[in-house]
């Protein structure tokens, strides 16, 4: 395998992403990301020098709302489904030390 | 010790004026209960879809050109990753390979010396959300209410050196944007907000030092506060032997010292790609022009013209136009009641005073144009005296009172009657003799406490240009 | 009379001329899922309550004239990545296990406008990733063809349930194949439209730049009918287009004279199963004699599509899944003590091993160092790609090849190798980066009596074609009576 994933990638992509893997799935995942990169690589035999990179496939452009006032006060739905919450607002663990 | 150069630069957030919020159809009103101003787009609903507010897109380029920006002609949005409760998608729409402005520059003006300082980018983005504390709980509490308010960041490039240039420069940024009408730029409401990036070198040095960067600075004030001890901290470190570190600084201003941010948690790697949800925004000349035609008239026009068409002094000139927002009542007022320098003089004297008296902005003001003409015309046509007029206008700033009624109700119009002024004063010679005696023996001073007297009789309303003018006839 | 083994546009017409009730059609759909569930599970919630309620409202928009398009009255199972309101829904992970919806997707909103009637949620892979619908937290569904294979993925749920009689249609969402391939597999026909054709609003989004909801059939005039319902421009999609023709029935015409045909010579690869390489040949052959000019041709870059896929696919996802986090909606731990910690086990408990393969690779590609070697490589072989097809859209009016390289596999045999799982997807991933229409028509079976698909390419906006040769390829294997 070309590509070796060390530990420290592991703890740091669970950083970014918030994901907590258990020891077993820490291995597993260096194995499966080593292997699909050293297959990603494959796209280096590929001369892409000069090609623009392609975020949106057609030339579609300037999609635009008005600034108009649409929406009134539909609290009850948006927290309908919040795990936990007070007066309307959704609760979280403290984010103030 | 060695002598040290402060390098500073800004990026400031400013709230846009638009009703709605950038991606969606939400209100951008303050004060709702929380979350009554949300949707499924700005709280992260699964599904939920983003679409461009076209007004934020102009407010945008109208910023850019007053600050002298090339305009981005395939402007293009990306998302910005990172996990945090006001955050609602754990994304941050924003503008990062694209931004909409670049490579401008604001001319500022610091104790005589000018200065251009440049303007890296602008770049168009969503607020978060508020977090609040809740003791009860121990716990915080979420309100999307201003989750997707747009606003725009102007990054400058590191060209400041002091605390007076980044006040001069933030002045300039708040004036200018408030002329166009894009922001109210209030700092202590937070529609305008500045970190700042500092760093110190050795006076000479061609390499910058290693820059911190400092949040949570909501007054010009504490911004000085902040370069001033974030400045010193610095060079300490330095002259100790030790290295600023590359951080993001809290500042703490009524401990007035800052903290250093820092988690494990927090990697401080965005992760930023290409927005898939919306499309590019392409700018033509056309609409460039169009924008550019809307702009309004800047401060140096209208302090001309000001000067030219109202006859103002340089002085007034300056005051007035020092703020959108007394331009704005100057220009109004006199057009209603055609009398500039008056006009003027009641922004210049008692507006200043009573704004300083309560330690108050000139964009806090909420009396109308139309008021304070009505009461530039009363004071004018002598249907009140000046003591009665300061009071009317008391009560015109305070609570926006029609002054026609206002005098009206409490029985304020100035007494212009002579047979009545005349009793009144007969009345005061007849009770104060000893008074009328000095005069009469040369003493002038003593008219002045009849005139005094009259007006006690009068209960402050009499003209009195006229009482002067009888009390010496009959004396 | 069976009355779900009719499509459902000739159900459609029985409700129409009152020779069936809604409702009748209706209770037809739940008996035949109260019979079939057990065994294959395409659903992940069934709604009977209301879809019997929602056949009386229609039977009597339809009595009083209100409604008479084909699809009025019809039963339809929607997938688990659609927003439904006051319905369960899912994306068949466990971290929306009790998630109910405020709005429902447009797409869906276009089917009620049309009259259909919703059944319940179908499964999936967990949030669309999977080719096999086993990465799904509510137990795989089974192919009804032989029940020790799967059905696909990810749709797995609706191609299951169109092909087992459990719905007249069904509408599943195409990311890189995941219509198509279990449509494949099950032996039903499955379209994914033009990127842009259909609203996202309300499609819980894997890939954003890919995704693209289609309807799951059994026949092709089904699906250029219900395809019809649903297309649409729509302001709350942003990457929505405004189309001049979505009249798609139109195109339902037995001729291919003079059409030219290009089957890629590079799709003949090692790990082609010799059986699905015949099928194709055979579907050439037979549009050949209905006056097509087929030929084989080099598409070129056939093999690239699948690691620019995964780079962009697990990008985008890693960021359209930060929003499951325990804070708005869904499943929470019950367990933490402080904030990064309840995301962290909210997420790692909330989230299935593929999932979350995916959000660490999409992580770490967009990661400080990476972006521009991995990300924006993918995003420069995509531009290539689509030039490709641009090329070969010059010459022809429809590639033909492959869906899959195989027909559906048994259950337990692909999870264990992502990679080997990947390349399954190899004829169906390259048309979703360069957002062109893609049909899959049944083209018979292999020895084991599993279906084998037929795929059918267009240019970006020219479902027409693919619907024209497809139907034409449809009537003559009727006519051979091999479907």
């Amino acid at each position: 395998m070309a590509n070796i994933i060390s530990d420290e990638t592991i703890d740091y992509v669970g950083i970014l992403a918030k994901l907590e893997l258990s020891p077993g799935e820490k291995e597993e995942a260096k194995k499966d990301m080593g292997r699909m990169l050293d297959y990603v690589d494959m796209l280096n035999e590929l001369d892409t020098s000069g090609v623009e990179p392609m975020s949106h496939v057609f030339p579609v452009n300037n999609v635009f709302r008005d600034d108009v006032v649409t929406n009134g006060d539909d609290r009850d739905n948006i927290t309908a489904n919040a795990p936990q919450k007070k007066d309307g607002a959704f609760m979280v663990p403290k984010t103030f030390v | 010790m060695k002598e040290y150069e402060t390098v500073i630069g800004l990026e400031v957030h400013v709230e846009l004026a638009t009703k709605t919020k950038i991606f969606c159809g939400c209100s951008t009103a303050f004060g709702g209960a929380p979350n009554t101003h949300t949707c499924p787009v700005c709280t992260g609903m699964p599904g939920s879809l983003p679409v461009l507010n076209k007004q934020v897109v102009e407010y945008a380029m109208a910023v850019g050109l007053a600050t002298n920006c090339e305009i981005t002609r395939n402007c293009k949005f990306d998302r910005k990753n990172y996990f945090y409760p006001d955050n609602p998608q754990n994304y941050q729409i924003s503008q990062l390979y694209y931004p909409i402005c670049r490579d401008g520059h604001v001319d500022i003006e610091v104790n005589g010396t000018k200065k251009s300082i440049g303007i890296h980018e602008i770049h168009m983005e969503e607020d978060a959300g508020k977090l609040i504390h809740d003791e009860w709980e121990d716990c915080s509490l979420v309100d999307f209410n201003r989750s997707g308010v747009p606003l725009i960041e102007i990054v400058s490039e590191p060209d400041m050196r002091s605390a007076e240039e980044v006040i001069a420069y933030l002045e300039k940024l708040r004036m200018t944007i408030q002329y166009l009408g894009a922001s109210d730029c209030k700092m202590q409401e937070g529609s305008m907000r500045a970190d700042v990036n500092i760093s110190v070198r050795e006076a000479g040095a061609a390499q910058f030092g290693t820059r911190t960067e400092m949040k949570n600075l909501n007054s010009f004030k504490s911004i000085a506060r902040a370069i001033e001890g974030e400045k010193n901290r610095q060079i300490e470190l330095i002259e100790s032997g030790k290295k600023v570190v590359q951080e993001t600084r809290r500042w703490d201003d009524a401990k007035e010292t800052s903290y250093a941010m820092r988690s494990k948690e927090d990697a401080q790697d965005y992760r930023y790609f290409p927005e898939p949800d919306l499309v590019p925004v392409v700018i033509s000349d056309e609409w460039i022009e169009k924008i550019r035609s809307r702009q309004p008239e800047f401060r140096e026009e209208k302090m001309a013209r000001y000067k030219e068409e109202f006859g103002l002094p340089d002085y007034d000139a300056e005051i007035i136009t020092g703020t959108k927002k007394l331009a704005d009542i100057f220009e109004a007022a006199t057009a209603i009641c055609g009398k500039p320098k008056k006009v003027s003089n009641w922004l210049m004297v008692e507006t200043m005073r009573i704004l300083k008296e309560k330690e108050m902005d000139p964009e806090d003001i909420t009396f109308s144009p139309e008021n304070l003409a009505k009461l530039v015309n009363l004071a004018d046509a002598g249907t009140i005296n000046s003591t009665a007029a300061k009071e009317v206008f008391e009560a015109v700033f305070n609570d926006n009172v029609d002054p026609d009624k206002y005098v009206e109700e409490h029985g304020m119009k100035q007494v212009n009657d002579e047979g009545a002024l005349r009793e009144a004063i007969e009345q005061v010679i007849a009770s104060n003799p000893q008074s009328v005696e000095d005069y009469r023996n040369g003493k002038e001073k003593a008219i002045g406490f009849l005139v005094g007297q009259t007006m006690k009789v009068m209960k402050g309303k009499a003209n009195p240009a006229m009482v002067n003018q009888i009390l010496k006839e009959l004396l | 009379m069976d009355l779900m083994s009719l499509t459902a546009v000739e159900l459609g017409r029985k409700i129409k001329a009152k020779e069936v009730t809604v409702e009748e059609a209706v209770l037809a759909a739940f008996e035949q899922i109260e019979s079939k569930e057990s065994e294959l599970n395409c659903y992940v919630t069934i709604t009977k309550e209301a879809a019997l309620s929602k056949a009386k409202e229609i039977q009597e928009k339809i009595d009083n004239g209100t409604l008479n398009g084909p699809l009025a009255g019809v039963p339809v199972a929607v997938k688990d990545n659609m927003c439904t309101t006051g319905v369960l829904t899912t994306c068949s992970s466990k971290i929306l296990e009790n998630f109910v919806p405020t709005f429902t997707a447009e797409a869906v909103l276009n089917l009620e406008k049309a009259g259909a009637v919703i059944l319940g949620k179908t499964n999936m892979d967990e949030f669309a990733m999977g080719s096999t619908t086993e990465t799904s937290h509510y137990g795989a569904t089974k192919n009804p063809w032989n029940t020790k294979h799967v059905p696909g993925g990810s749709s797995g749920g609706s191609a299951a349930a169109v092909a087992a009689n459990e719905c007249s249609f069904a509408l599943g969402s195409d990311t890189g194949g995941s219509i198509r391939q279990p449509s494949s597999y099950c032996g039903v026909t499955g379209m994914k439209p033009t990127y842009g054709t259909v609203s996202r609003y309300g499609l819980i989004a894997y890939g954003s730049s890919l995704d693209q909801i289609g309807p799951i059939a059994k026949d092709v005039t089904d699906c250029a009918t219900i395809l019809e319902a649903i297309a649409s421009y729509d302001p709350k999609d942003s990457t929505s287009i405004k189309r001049d023709d979505y009249d798609f029935t139109s195109a339902l015409v037995d001729d291919v004279k003079g059409m030219r045909i290009g089957i890629p010579k590079d799709y003949m690869i090692e790990g082609l199963s010799p059986e699905v390489k015949e099928a194709i040949m055979n579907a050439a052959h037979l549009l050949e004699q209905k006056g097509a000019v087929v030929e084989e041709f080099d598409l070129s870059l056939v093999q690239y599509a699948i690691p620019a896929y995964y780079v962009i696919a697990c990008a985008e996802a890693s960021s359209n899944l930060a929003r499951f986090d325990g804070v708005k909606y869904g499943y929470r731990t019950p367990e933490y003590n402080e904030l990064h910690e309840m995301y962290k086990r909210t997420r790692s408990e909330g989230f299935g091993p593929e999932v979350k393969r995916r959000i660490m690779l999409g992580s770490f590609v967009l990661s400080s160092g990476y972006y521009d070697a991995y990300y924006l490589k993918a995003l420069r072989t995509k531009a290539l790609i689509k030039q490709a097809f641009d090329k070969a859209f010059e010459k022809y009016d429809v590639i033909l090849g492959p869906v899959a390289p195989t027909t559906a596999p048994e259950i337990g045999s692909s999870l264990s190798d992502p990679i080997k799982m990947y390349l399954g997807d190899i004829y169906t991933i390259s048309v979703n980066l360069a957002g062109l229409p893609g049909i899959s028509v049944p083209g018979g079976f292999d020895s084991n009596g599993l279906p084998i698909g037929v795929q059918m390419i267009g240019n970006c906006f020219e479902e027409k074609k693919i619907i024209r040769a497809a139907y034409a390829f449809e009537q003559s294997m009727n006519a051979a009576g091999k479907n």
